[in-house]
C-alpha cells in the first residue's frame, strides 16, 4: 500500500514556501531534507509524531533513540522504504531539494538514484566483488566496459576499500570480511552517484577496528554526500556526527549541533537517555 | 530501578571525598594560623606533615576520575560532575599548600620572636573558613546562588590583604631590624587571601557543573 498523503494543497504550499525561507541555518548550511510536521501511522499504531527536522548538506545527522522510538522508520521515510510496510501512513510533507517527496506525483525510483541507503548487516549480492559494484551504474543503462570500470574503481577508492580488493575483483564478495562487505557495500552505494546515504546501524554487525573504519569512512564521505545515520551507539553519534537528533516514543525530543546535545542538552529526558539512566 | 546504579554510586564517592578534602584543607588552614599566633613549631610541624594525606586524597579523586571517564564514558552532567571533582580538588590540594606555607613562616619565625601577629590575618582566616564551608554546602547541593557569595566574600579577603600589607609595610620602616620577620607575617596573610581565589574557582567549577558554562568570577 502506498503512503496516503492527508496534507491539504495550500498547506503544502505554505511549507514549501517556508522551506524555502529556511533552507539555510545560521551557520549558513543547506538543507537537503526538510521535515515538517510529519506523522506516521502503521495501521492505528502512531510511530513518529509531528516531526519537524532538517539535514543539512554534506554534515552527518545521527538520529538516536531508545529501540522502537522510530528513528529506523523516519530514516526509511526519506526514502520512502516504509511504505513497503503494509498499513503505512502519513501526513505532512518532506522535501527533498524543494519537493515533496510524499506527494503521489513524486516518483520513487528518482529518489532512490539520489538517496542512498546502507544497512546494519552488511548485503552483498552473491556476485563477484566488480559486478556487486557495476550492478547499479547497469541497470541505469550503462554499458560501455570501460566507464563501468572506471565507476568499479572509482566507487571501491570512495570507499577506501580499493587496495584490499583490487587484485580479486572476480572473486565472490562473499569472501570478504564483515567490515570489507560492510564498506563494498557503502561502495556499492557510492556507484550511483548520490546526494544523500542513509546508514541504518552500519557498524552494530562489525568487531572495533571494522567499526572505526567505517566511521572514519563516513569522516571522508561528509566531504561530497549528506549523510543520515541511525545508531544504537551513543559513542558512535557523539564521535561522528555534526548534528543529533534524539527521538523518544515516535517524539523529536531534541535536535542541535552534537557539540550541544551531548554537552549541555535542554531537554532533561535527553540528558537521561545519554547518560544513560534509561533507555 | 535506575539505571547505572553503580556508577551513580560511583559519582557520589567520589564527590564525597572532594567534600573529605575540602574539610580537611579547612583544618588545616585553621590549625596553620592557630599555630602562626601561638608560635607552636610542634602544630605546625603536624600540619605540614598532614599535607601529605591531602595530596593523596587528590591523587584518588583524580585516578578514580579518569579510570570512571576511560570506563563509563560519561557525557553531559555526568561528564561536567568529573571535571568538576578533578578541577576542584587541584584547587583544594593547593589550598592546602598554602596551609602548609603558613606553617612555614611559623617555622621560620621561631618560637621566641617577639612580634605580634597582626589580628587580621584571625579576621581572614574566620572569612576564608567561612568561605569553605559555603563552597562545601554550594557543591553538595550544587547550589549556585551560593557559589556566587562566594565571590564577593573573596573581594572581602582582598580588601583585608590590602590593608594588612599597608600596615605591615609601615611597620618595616619603623622596624627595618624586623623586617625579614614581618616579611613572613606578610607572606602568611598572602597564603589566606590565596585561599580566597582558589574558593573563588571552586565556585566558577560548581557554576559550571550546573550551568555548562565557564564562567569568570574573578574579574
Amino acid at each position: 500500500m502506498s503512503l496516503v498523503i492527508e496534507k491539504k494543497g495550500k498547506d503544502k504550499q505554505m511549507n514549501h514556501n517556508a522551506d524555502r525561507m529556511n533552507d539555510t541555518n545560521k551557520e549558513n548550511n543547506k538543507v537537503v531534507f526538510h521535515t515538517q510536521d510529519l506523522n506516521l501511522w502503521y495501521n492505528s499504531t502512531q510511530a513518529l509524531k509531528s516531526i519537524n527536522l532538517p539535514i543539512y548538506e554534506k554534515k552527518v545527522t545521527a538520529i538516536i533513540g531508545p529501540s522502537g522510538c522510530g528513528k529506523s522508520t523516519y530514516l526509511k521515510t526519506l526514502n520512502r522504504m516504509v511504505e513497503l510496510v503494509q498499513g503505512v501512513k502519513t501526513s505532512g510533507t518532506i522535501t527533498y531539494r524543494y519537493k515533496n517527496i510524499l506527494d503521489r506525483s513524486f516518483k520513487v525510483e528518482e529518489l532512490r538514484t539520489n538517496v542512498g541507503m546502507v544497512f546494519q548487516k552488511p548485503n552483498p549480492f552473491p556476485k563477484s566483488i566488480y559486478e556487486n559494484i557495476a550492478y547499479g551504474p547497469k541497470i541505469h543503462g550503462i554499458k560501455n566496459k570501460k566507464i563501468l570500470d572506471q565507476i568499479v574503481e572509482k566507487s571501491l577508492r570512495g570507499a577506501y576499500i580499493w587496495d584490499e580488493v583490487k587484485d580479486r575483483l572476480k572473486e565472490n564478495a562473499y569472501g570478504l570480511s564483515g567490515g570489507q562487505q560492510q564498506r563494498l557495500c557503502i561502495a556499492r552505494c557510492l556507484a550511483i552517484e548520490p546526494d544523500v546515504i542513509l546508514m541504518d546501524e552500519p557498524t552494530s554487525a562489525l568487531d572495533p577496528k571494522s567499526t572505526l573504519k567505517v566511521e572514519e569512512l563516513i569522516q571522508e564521505l561528509k566531504k561530497d554526500y549528506s549523510i543520515v545515520i541511525v545508531t544504537h551507539n551513543m559513542q558512535q553519534a557523539a564521535r561522528i556526527s555534526d548534528y543529533t537528533a534524539f527521538l523518544l516514543n515516535g517524539e523529536l525530543v531534541e535536535f542541535s549541533d552534537t557539540n550541544t546535545l551531548f554537552s549541555t542538552p535542554k531537554d532533561k529526558r535527553t540528558e537521561d537517555y545519554i547518560t544513560g539512566r534509561f533507555g | 530501578m535506575v539505571a547505572r546504579e553503580q556508577f551513580e554510586l560511583e559519582l557520589e564517592e567520589v564527590k564525597n571525598k572532594v567534600i573529605l578534602l575540602a574539610q580537611k584543607a579547612k583544618k588545616q588552614l585553621n590549625d596553620s594560623v592557630t599555630a602562626l599566633y601561638q608560635a607552636d613549631i610542634k602544630a605546625a610541624e603536624e600540619v605540614i606533615d598532614a599535607d601529605k594525606e591531602l595530596d593523596k586524597i587528590d591523587l584518588d579523586i583524580n585516578e578514580t576520575s579518569i579510570l570512571l571517564i576511560a570506563r563509563q564514558q560519561p557525557v553531559a552532567s555526568d561528564l561536567r560532575k568529573l571535571i568538576v571533582a578533578i578541577r576542584t580538588a587541584s584547587d583544594l590540594e593547593r589550598m592546602a599548600d598554602n596551609a602548609k606555607n603558613i606553617a612555614r613562616s611559623t617555622l621560620h619565625l621561631g618560637e621566641k620572636h617577639d612580634l605580634t601577629i597582626h589580628p587580621a590575618l584571625d579576621e581572614m582566616r574566620e572569612v576564608a573558613i567561612r568561605m569553605i564551608d559555603l563552597a562545601i554546602e554550594s557543591y553538595r547541593e550544587a547550589d549556585i546562588s551560593l557559589a556566587k557569595k562566594l565571590s564577593e566574600l573573596d573581594d572581602l579577603i582582598d580588601g583585608m590583604y590590602a590593608n594588612v600589607l599597608k600596615e605591615l609595610l609601615e611597620e618595616t620602616a619603623t622596624n627595618p631590624q624586623k623586617i625579614q620577620l614581618i616579611m613572613q607575617m606578610a607572606f602568611s596573610g598572602r597564603y589566606i587571601e590565596r585561599f580566597g581565589d582558589h574558593l573563588t574557582n571552586i565556585a566558577e567549577n560548581i557554576m559550571y557543573l550546573v550551568k555548562g558554562q565557564s564562567l569568570d568570577l574573578n574579574e
